[in-house]
């Protein structure tokens, strides 16, 4: 069984072929990473993935069940969870809260209108447990716009563990990283533990090379080169897509 | 017992002394004006407030409400059938509104709002075999559940007063709920709360039918305090008045929607009736004089003026704008405090 | 079967009307952003102010063209006055911006009330086309035939402007992509005040053109400006071509509905608004979504 499978993928935007036949096969646990250039189709890659842009053609499949026409938050309940490029948090309410609507958001306890969230001491505790996993425990009560945007990266990361993922969707996690933030957050990374499935888009290849199994490399929005760390660098056609046509 | 109960506590005292310390029947009257109005305006801040939807038809489903109690009572129907009927079908228009104007969001949903009130106004204007159409419809008798009597002054007050107080209990406990945490999100970060689990749109539904239920209470009041409903109460105009309560008193607080209700409600009732008598002399002076009465006997002026005032100096409203102040007052008075010459050194 | 061929005729007669007021109104939604919710009341002002020109309460009367294009200048200064004071300090917030004309329209309202008074007041038909037309048994008043005349003038002069003018191309700019015309260096800010000044003044020669036919009145403003949405939902936000289709469409509705159904007349106009809306919010032709 593999834990995602995503066969013929295919979108276009007008008259942009953004992605083009994509066959990705992850299997459990496995650490996965995406690279390409810029405007390769990466994020929209995942978003076809998350179910947020619907596919033209093809399939996605989780654990071997066919999520392509399922809504995105259905996806999440199936356990699938991502984080995001471009950082979209709940700024006005505390970091604590952001974790807690990221929890919230797998329970039946978010249709309730009676009880008081504020009390839910599991919760809480949960929260504030998952805030421990990424170092932010000690400022939970802080509202989100005064926190750094190393610290709202972690967040990211807090909401998106706090979901119980089975399969987690990193979208570039160490942008805009200082060189002490990137190492927190590679041995956040590492220390997930591999009942998880992880997919990382990222840039930086020196952080995300070693934390990766096997890399797919995209190039407008088609799969060029797929392999083992040490066959995808040394393939000719990733010299090729990076260093220019 | 904290400081916030006491407070409380003091407060829904205040309301009961109300027609006690206040003995002539207009100035109650007015006080039971403003906590329906208030319950109309709570109503609107679910989705103004919480959801992040503003509404430009929610006169419509409060004349709704109002229509249907005077359309039955005037059939010879009793007051409990037609204060039902009322909810439910109240109820019913607020699932049609809702289902319509939930296709969109922002500006599209404006206007959508917007012209399902028109609907519901040209319906009541027109429909004259329904509606009596501009000559509107009367009501005679208010109601006496358990022998109290609402036909007076005080009498419909507390009634009023055990409504508003359900209904802001009742927001201050959505609002503090897992949904209302819901609601919330789904206003900052839509997309984010898609990818999270939520039902965005089941949640604004709920919201939705929550705000009707309130809207419709207050239409319910509205009629029996009235004793008359004509479609002039579903205009542009009253959805605009209601949601400048909300906007003026602090969308997405709890006190807001009851602080600009009470100054809507107080600027155009009590202050109309002011004259500025006795200024003579200099052309300026009498000029600002006429202005001035001008003014008061315009609703329509001040009420755009008043809302541009607001939208333009002061957006956030009077009760955030109120808190801001009163914090920074607090932080200076201290800042006062710990800025006396020490020899400990400057604090932080 | 006369009956059915002035109805007609009046249908498209306030289709004409209709556009004169929506033109102005799509082209400030597809570049602001905003349904104007002022331009009810520069409708009405427009109006009222042509008969002030035409009664001789002023020291010198004019002629009913000429009064329409004073109260017209009159009001598009007005316009960009108010779009230079109130909507660029709120640039951006669309929001805050459709409130702040829902306040200036009721506080228009008023002062139009407070200057003219709550009484109708009737326009005369200009010298010349206050007669008839006969064509085989049918008669048509003559005035009504003028006003489909103007709004197709009009209609091809704003496509003209929009098509081979530089102005128009940075409004058809603005239109598709404000940030990129930003890019290429329009002046939007600039362009917005010319718009709604324009958009106001078109709006008030309506007014004044529908004088004759709709008189003015204390709530002309709110009758108005929900035709005016309705066009504009219908045809699209800053599509001419949708205006005057919109336009031309809601005169029927308005009209027949009035006729034949009075009970159910708004509900017939705002229910293919609110389908539309509901189900193809771009219009049926505007390629703007909302």
């Amino acid at each position: 069984m593999t834990a995602l499978a995503v066969s013929g993928l295919n979108k276009t935007f007008g008259g942009l072929r953004v992605t083009t036949n994509v066959n990705l096969k992850v299997d459990p646990g496995e650490r996965r990473l995406i690279i390409g250039p810029n405007g390769a189709g990466k994020t929209t890659l995942f978003n076809l993935i998350t179910g947020e842009i619907a596919p033209d053609s093809g399939s996605v499949l989780l654990f071997d069940r066919d999520i392509t026409r399922m809504p995105s938050r259905r996806r999440t309940h199936l356990g699938m969870a991502r984080t995001y490029q471009i950082i979209t948090l709940f700024a006005r309410d505390t970091i604590l809260h952001n974790v807690r609507l990221a929890m919230l958001g797998l329970s039946p306890l978010r249709w309730n209108p009676l009880i008081a969230l504020n009390r839910q001491r599991d919760l809480t505790v949960q929260c504030r447990d998952a805030l421990k996993r990424v170092g932010l425990e000690h400022i939970a009560e802080r509202p989100l716009a005064q926190t750094s945007y190393g610290e709202r990266r972690r967040v990211e990361i807090a909401m998106a563990l706090a979901q119980n993922p089975k399969v987690l969707l990193l979208d570039e996690p160490f942008a805009g990283l200082s060189i002490d933030e990137r190492q927190d957050v590679r041995k956040l990374l590492r220390a997930i533990p591999r009942d998880v499935t992880i997919v990382m888009i990222e840039h930086d290849m020196d952080t995300a090379l070693e934390l990766a199994d096997r890399i797919t490399l995209l190039h407008f929005g088609e799969v060029i080169v797929e392999g083992t760390r040490a066959e995808v660098v040394a393939d000719p056609r990733t010299r090729e897509v990076y260093l220019g046509e | 017992m904290t400081g916030r109960h006491v407070a409380i506590a003091a407060a829904v005292f205040a309301l009961i002394a109300v027609p006690y310390a206040i003995t002539e029947a207009y100035y109650v009257n007015v006080a039971s004006q403003i906590l329906l109005y208030a319950i109309f305006a709570l109503g609107l801040n679910v989705l103004v407030g919480y959801a992040g939807l503003v509404s430009l038809g929610h006169a419509g489903l409060f004349g709704v409400a109002s229509y249907v109690v005077a359309y039955l009572l005037a059939a010879d129907h009793g007051h409990a059938v037609a204060i039902l009927a009322s909810l439910v079908i109240g109820l019913v228009a607020t699932a049609g509104f809702a289902a319509l104007s939930l296709r969109a969001t922002g500006i599209s949903f404006i206007m959508i709002t917007l012209a399902l009130g028109e609907i519901i106004w040209g319906l009541a204007y027109r429909w004259i075999s329904l509606t009596n159409g501009d000559n509107g419809i009367s009501v005679t008798t208010r109601p006496a559940p358990f022998g109290l009597s609402l036909a007076t002054a005080s009498g419909f007050y507390y009634t009023t007063l055990i409504i508003f107080l359900f209904a802001i209990a009742a927001t201050a406990i959505f609002v503090g709920s897992p949904l209302g945490a819901a609601l919330c999100g789904t206003r900052d970060q839509p997309r984010r709360m898609n990818a999270l689990g939520y039902h965005v749109w089941m949640v604004r539904f709920l919201a939705f039918m929550f705000s009707g239920l309130l809207t419709s209470l207050a239409g319910i009041l509205f009629v029996y305090y009235n004793q008359f409903i004509s479609p002039q109460t579903l205009a542009l105009t009253a959805s605009a008045e209601v949601l400048l309560m909300v906007i003026s008193g602090g969308a997405g607080t709890l006190l807001g929607p009851v602080v600009g209700a009470a100054l809507v409600v107080i600027v155009k009732n009590v202050v109309s009736g002011v004259r500025l008598t006795g200024l003579s002399g200099a052309v300026l002076v009498v000029i600002v004089r006429n202005v001035v009465n001008g003014l008061f006997e315009h609703w329509n002026f001040l009420l755009g003026a008043i809302f541009v005032a607001i939208v333009v100096l002061m957006p956030e409203g009077l009760v955030p704008g109120a808190v801001r102040l009163t914090r920074s007052a607090w932080r200076a008075a201290n800042r006062q405090k710990t800025a006396a010459p020490s020899v400990a050194g400057p604090k932080q | 079967m006369t009956f059915w061929l002035l109805l007609t005729v009046n249908s498209v007669t306030f289709g004409g009307l209709l556009f004169l007021l929506s033109a102005g109104f799509s082209l400030i939604f597809g570049l602001m952003r905003i349904p104007n919710l002022t331009h009810g009341s520069m409708f009405m002002v427009g109006a009222y102010l042509g008969t002030t020109f035409l009664s001789g309460a002023l020291p010198f009367t004019l002629n009913f063209w000429f009064a329409a294009i004073l109260a017209a200048l009159e009001v598009a200064i007005l316009g960009a006055l108010m779009e230079r004071l109130l909507l660029r300090r709120l640039a951006g917030e669309q929001l805050a911006q459709v409130l702040v004309t829902l306040g200036v329209s009721f506080m228009v309202a008023d002062l139009c009330l407070m200057g003219w008074g709550g009484d109708p007041v009737s326009v005369a038909t200009p010298a010349g086309l206050a007669g008839f037309v006969r064509f085989g048994t049918a008669v048509f008043p003559l005035y009504r035939l003028a006003v489909i005349a103007i709004a197709v003038v009009f209609a091809i002069v704003l496509w003209l402007m929009l098509e081979r003018t530089r102005l128009g191309a940075m409004i058809r700019a603005g239109v598709d992509d404000p940030q990129m015309a930003r890019v290429v260096g329009i002046r939007v800010s600039q362009l917005f005040t010319i718009v709604f000044g324009l958009g106001a003044g078109l709006a008030a020669f309506a007014g004044m053109i529908g004088g004759p036919i709709l008189s003015v009145y204390p709530g002309l403003d709110q009758d108005m400006l929900p035709l005016a949405l309705v066009v504009v939902i219908l045809g699209g936000t800053g599509s001419l071509l949708g205006s005057f289709i919109g336009s031309i469409i809601v005169g029927f509705l308005y009209n027949f509905g009035q006729a034949l159904l009075p009970e159910l007349a708004y509900f017939i106009l705002f229910l293919p608004m609110v389908l539309v809306l509901a189900l193809r919010p771009q219009g049926l032709f505007g390629g703007q979504i909302l």
